[in-house]
């Protein structure tokens, strides 16, 4: 390591302004007491989704699939009857965390269960809107002016169908298509990840435009590099911190759009137990049950809270007009 | 200034076209027909199911279904596929009871927003930013069917009066004044459930709108002339941050159609949005396909306003033909 490299690493780790971009947003990041906290929580949150899908399904120890008409509609932290219920049926230690829905299942166990499916919803149909949005934001952005079958530009092409896209009222767009398609969770996913990738598209474009016309990319197309090199290495990562922004952000929409199409039937089917359509059958007994109501909700409201505050943490952290403090 | 328009409205013809030919193809692509909502009926013979095809033209080829519902459309012949209704008149109908909440719902984000924007960037940092902050963010994680139901019960536990539908059930021979009043009272709490998510954003956006310009030097040299500190937020600064928002006036328009359907279906309010719900449960292509129509017709018309505006507001902004 040459005496150079040396005083750079130092510097970095000093955090001096020779850091990375990328560290010294993290620094920012880390002193934003609530967003630190917030992303805590969504450590938690993976982990309990892991481990939910780990106990429901591969290694049963809350089995959310359980009927026990004799226990329906206990409340959190009863004891399950042990001279009405067969022995095999018991939840785990006894009792019912959460209580139980009106066929007697663990509360428990199904948000479990659901929060795996809740967050695999929200991470993949952002994946899916991410992958569409940078990929035809970066064409538009680096290929713009370049002309396809002589009359039209890329950047024409691309930013039309994003107009026609966003011309789609997307909730009505998502009920319809999920309405027409078969009930499964993969085309839930699919749908929103579909309609959601018109925001990033624009602002990658936009990203990709300005970094265009700066030095570093113009050094490296001066040293001959591939463009594939030029966008994947050079570009990509400097137009990535909007796009991290509202990933973030589109994983709590994402997991909030659920809910809703589940409120209006057309969510996940079972037996997959979603958040969403725990919450939405949990209405049915608002009065008799306030726990399948209240737990899936809190759930929900936290969650996405946590969500939003970490990408609100990051967006601060990433905007270099800012200095710090709140904004 | 003509040729601008004409321009713009040019370009929106043309999307809408390509719209209304994608949309088309989405819903008559996708599978399940409107034969097919009820497959287990051991009534309705493969002959009957025939029959209805035809009679919606359903057996014939893309193209010329959608020839058939654009000419049907154009002239005002578009009848539903549920109960033979025509369309249009029965959106009109709906239409005319979404108004008053998406008018009143507006009405309370933009008086509600804007203060609250305002006072936590003037006040920056303070209990009331910091508050504005934590309740706004709390308001957009909120799934709103839950929101609502909480706030429902709450009001109908504390204040025991009915909230769900247009009007209550018996008051329909009361005094005009009573019916008004009656009315009124069932807009406040879904007016108020549609504008929660946009106070929400929209105070937010006011806020980082005003931190920017209160930021900028001409601000700094109001206050150093000694202007009092209000002439300087509102005359000085407000001006400048409003120009945004200038162009939001147009974006609201969208939210007529799809932004109300969980909303009106809490409510049982027979609105658009609901008209939309039910004309999906049915599988109701003409319905389907025109609302999504004037859903996409709003937006570009929006988007249009907003230009429009943003160009007549601000002097920079010059019009290109």
């Amino acid at each position: 390591m040459s005496a150079a490299q040396a005083t750079v690493r130092a510097d970095a780790a000093a955090g001096s302004s020779g850091a990375s971009p990328l560290r010294r947003a993290w620094r920012t990041f880390r002193r934003d007491r609530v967003a630190m906290a917030a992303l805590w929580l969504l450590a938690i949150l993976a982990v309990a989704a892991l481990s939910g899908k780990a106990l429901t399904e591969w290694w049963v120890v809350f089995d959310p699939a359980v009927v026990r008409l004799p226990d329906g509609l206990l409340p959190p932290l009863s004891r399950a009857r042990a001279d009405r219920i067969p022995a095999a049926d018991l939840p785990a230690f006894g009792v019912y965390l959460l209580g139980t829905d009106d066929l007697g299942r663990d509360v428990f166990a199904r948000m479990l269960q659901g929060s795996f499916v809740s967050l695999s919803i929200g991470v993949v149909s952002v994946a899916i809107s991410l992958a569409i949005g940078v990929a035809l934001g970066g064409l538009a952005g680096y290929y713009g002016p370049r002309r396809l079958l002589g009359f039209v530009s890329v950047d024409g092409v691309v930013m039309r169908l994003t107009d026609v896209m966003l011309c789609f009222p997307s909730f009505f767009l998502i009920l319809t298509v999920v309405a027409l398609l078969p009930p499964s969770i993969y085309n839930i996913m699919l749908v929103i990840g579909l309609t959601g990738w018109m925001g990033t598209a624009r602002f990658v474009r936009a990203e990709f435009l300005s970094l265009r016309e700066r030095d570093f990319v113009l050094a490296a197309e001066a040293l001959g590099l591939p463009r594939r090199r030029i966008i994947y290495r050079h570009m990509m990562p400097n137009a990535m911190a909007p796009v991290l922004v509202s990933a973030t952000l589109g994983v709590a929409g994402a997991i909030l759009t659920e809910s809703g199409l589940s409120f209006l039937g057309f969510g996940v089917r079972p037996p997959f137990a979603t958040w969403g359509n725990i919450l939405a059958d949990g209405r049915a007994y608002l009065f008799d049950a306030p726990w399948l109501f209240f737990v899936p909700g809190l759930a929900i409201f936290v969650v996405v809270l946590a969500f939003n505050l970490v990408g609100e943490g990051l967006r601060e952290a990433f905007d270099p007009r800012l200095g710090g403090g709140p904004r | 200034m003509t040729r601008f328009l004409a321009r713009a409205l040019g370009q929106r013809l043309v999307l809408l076209a390509v719209i209304s030919v994608i949309a088309h193809a989405v819903v008559h692509l996708a599978p399940g027909e409107p034969s097919a909502v009820d497959p287990m009926n051991p009534r309705l013979k493969p002959e009957d199911v025939a029959r209805i095809r035809a009679a919606f033209h359903l057996d014939q080829p893309l193209h010329l279904q959608y020839a058939h519902w654009m000419r049907d459309l154009l002239s005002g012949e578009l009848r539903s596929f549920k109960d033979g209704q025509p369309v249009l008149p029965r959106i009109f109908d709906r239409f005319l009871n979404s108004v008053p909440i998406f008018l009143v719902a507006t009405l309370i984000q933009w008086c509600l927003a804007f203060p609250t924007g305002i006072a936590a960037a003037v006040r920056r940092g303070s209990a009331f930013d910091r508050g504005s902050t934590v309740a706004s963010y709390a308001l957009i994680s909120l799934p709103s069917f839950f929101l609502a139901y909480v706030l429902v019960l709450a009001v109908v536990n504390a204040f025991d009066v009915p909230v769900i539908g247009m009007h209550t059930f018996g008051t329909e021979t009361g005094t005009p004044w009573l019916r008004a009043m009656d009315r009124l009272w069932h807009l406040v709490l879904p007016s108020l459930l549609s504008a929660v998510l946009g106070v929400a954003v929209l105070s937010r956006y006011v806020r980082s709108q005003m931190l920017e310009v209160i930021a900028q030097d001409y601000v700094r040299t109001a206050r150093a002339k000694g202007l009092p500190e209000d002439d300087v937020v509102y005359r000085h600064a407000l001006r400048n941050a409003l120009l945004p928002f200038v162009t939001m006036f147009g974006l609201v328009l969208p939210g007529l159609v799809g932004g109300s359907v969980i909303v009106e279906q809490i409510f049982a309010w027979p609105g658009i949005g609901r008209l939309a719900y039910d004309a999906v449960l049915t599988r109701d292509f003409p319905m389907i396909l025109t609302l999504n129509l004037i859903g996409a017709v709003l937006t570009l018309a929006g988007t249009l306003l907003s230009d429009v505006l943003y160009a007549v507001v601000d002097p920079r902004v010059r019009v290109s033909a």
